[in-house]
């Protein structure tokens, strides 16, 4: 029962921050129907900008603040040169030059920084807290309160706001959206750069438990992918669902059958997702005109 | 005074000059119809006059405000709407918040405000939705509110442009064949809807190849072919242009006919 307590604590906080990749993926995907695979370069970012501008003696939340919003410039820099001039492009060509873009910010990054791993300290400090036979890291909290503050945000954003609805509208039909007054060249900007934030707080707070290197991009992208596959592409709801299950099934995963499979969780959950059910746990299925 | 004045404009596609110097004014409560055989140009005026192709020369103005070639959402703020011939609606939304999205530059309020759900917020969505039911009855479509916009028929999502380009409170609407694929007694409606907009003071231009309505409702006809301005006038001189009969039924000399390609 404690080990169990253990695998599920440590679970849901992985599942936390694959929840927050999975709603950065939701913010891009609801305006343009485009996955970016840059998603996980934001999360590095977001890490990287943070610790060397810590080390550079800005004080932590300072320096984090700046690493969001340098990301989140980033992400509006890359929807205008990248994206925006591909306008009218298949969606696959463009999800193309999100992975183009991901190579280009890990290739940057090595060299702008290092190829080292490197750590924050934790916002709350290092003792763990017992709850239940089992314990848990106060960082672990600040990534979950961060996923569940997110999440909540965005929720309210795409079912309250008219902001967010025009997300939305643009998503569905361009064209449409503009002749009712929608400024959808605003949107896709607004969608990258909030999508940009997101991953860089994801990789704020994650940073102190799990170290941040060049290269954690590709597979933050990954995992948030299948998150989002597994709630269903662009519902808030189904990021969090997506992100929470996916860290719970890798965490036990590791612990009852081996550490070696976790790795491999991920492709099982988008392969099993794709074959039984592929609009997700909270999609909808989409109905074509013929 | 004319509210859109269109000079000397034209396009060309590759070496195609699909328009060519066509001017034309509407005035407010004016129904300006634009006729002509396919292909002559007609939907490619419509889309340099509403922002969605940059005109290749001539100059559009609305309320003597140079407005050409800018962006739709820009010109939806001055009053500009339109609708489309091959539709451009919500398919994934209802047939209740199709209508409402052209509610939203009314709608417009602040950001905290609507996300903390507050009164002024709500009140704003309610006035949209009720707003949106409204239109819906006018144009016939009442019933089917809450059903998805995609499941519609042709001849309906038509009649549900019209209810969401009217949301946007017009000055100036663009109607590319609205009664396209509609049946007798819903193309009569259409004729309604059209004279009522007209008479609440929204200027209208036309495209529409339904003949017995153009020539029903238009005060003002231009007939459009190969791209170029043949002919313009009230229906009754229109109908009885001999260049316009040409146009339509062939030319009684066989070279005039052979010399133009059909575009």
């Amino acid at each position: 029962m404690d080990a169990l307590m253990q695998f599920v604590f440590s679970g849901v906080t992985v599942g936390a921050v694959y929840a927050l990749v999975a709603l950065g993926f939701t913010i891009i995907y609801n305006a343009s129907d485009v996955v970016n695979f840059a998603q996980g370069e934001f999360v590095m970012l977001g890490g990287m900008i943070t610790v060397f501008a810590h080390l550079a003696g800005l004080p932590l939340p300072l320096a984090a603040l700046g690493a969001i919003l340098a990301t989140a410039a980033l992400g509006v820099a890359l929807n205008r040169l990248a994206i925006e001039p591909a306008r009218g492009a298949p969606v696959v060509s463009v999800i193309i030059i999100t992975i183009g873009a991901s190579i280009l910010i890990r290739g940057a990054a090595q060299l702008i920084f290092d190829k080292q791993l490197h750590g924050l300290p934790a916002f709350s400090g290092d003792d763990p807290i017992r709850v239940m036979g089992a314990t848990i890291l106060p960082q672990s909290l600040w990534v979950i309160g961060g996923a569940l503050a997110v999440f909540v945000g965005l929720w309210a954003f795409f079912t309250r706001t008219l902001t967010g609805k025009a997300v939305l509208a643009t998503s569905n039909n361009r064209t449409a959206a503009q002749l009712v007054g929608i400024n959808t060249g605003w949107v896709m900007t607004l969608a990258f750069g909030l999508s940009a934030a997101i991953g860089a707080l994801a990789g704020v707070l994650v940073t102190p438990i799990t170290l941040v290197s060049y290269d954690v991009g590709v597979g933050l992208a990954l995992k948030g992918f299948a998150a989002a596959m597994l709630g269903g592409m662009g519902n808030p709801k189904g990021a969090l669902a997506g992100g929470l299950l996916l860290g719970l099934f890798e965490a036990l995963t590791a612990g009852y059958v081996s550490s070696q499979y976790k790795e491999a969780v991920a492709f099982v959950v988008i392969l099993g997702v794709l074959f039984a059910m592929p609009q997700g746990l909270f999609g909808r299925a989409g109905t074509e005109r013929v | 005074m004319s509210l859109l004045s269109v000079e000397g404009l034209g396009i060309a596609f590759g070496g195609v000059r699909a328009v060519h110097d066509v001017g034309l004014t509407v005035a407010p409560g004016e129904i300006v119809s634009i006729i002509g055989p396919n292909g002559a140009g007609k939907t490619t005026l419509f889309n340099m006059i509403s922002g969605v192709y940059l005109p290749g020369a001539g100059r559009v103005r609305l309320d003597g405000e140079d407005v050409t070639g800018m962006a739709p959402h820009l010109l939806a703020r001055r009053g500009l709407s339109r609708t489309f011939q091959n539709l451009q609606i919500f398919p994934a939304m209802s047939v209740l918040e199709n209508a409402a999205t052209g509610f939203h530059l009314r709608e417009r309020g602040a950001l905290l405000a609507d996300l903390l759900a507050l009164p002024g917020a709500r009140r704003r969505s309610a006035e949209a939705l009720a707003g949106a039911r409204d239109l819906l009855a006018r144009v016939g479509l009442d019933r089917a509110a809450d059903r998805e916009a995609g499941e519609l028929s042709y001849g309906a999502l038509k009649r549900l442009e019209i209810a969401r380009a009217l949301a946007t409170a017009p000055r100036l609407l663009l109607l590319d064949e609205p009664a396209a694929g509609c049946n007798a007694v819903e193309t009569e409606e259409i004729d309604r809807l059209i004279a009522g907009m007209a008479q609440s003071g929204i200027a209208i231009l036309l495209v529409e190849h339904d003949m017995k309505l153009v020539m029903r409702i238009s005060t003002h006809i231009v007939v459009l072919d190969h791209g170029e301005k043949i002919a313009e006038g009230d229906p009754a001189t229109v109908s009885r242009h001999p260049d316009v009969i040409a146009a339509y039924l062939g030319a009684p000399v066989a070279v005039e006919g052979a010399a133009h390609a059909d575009g």
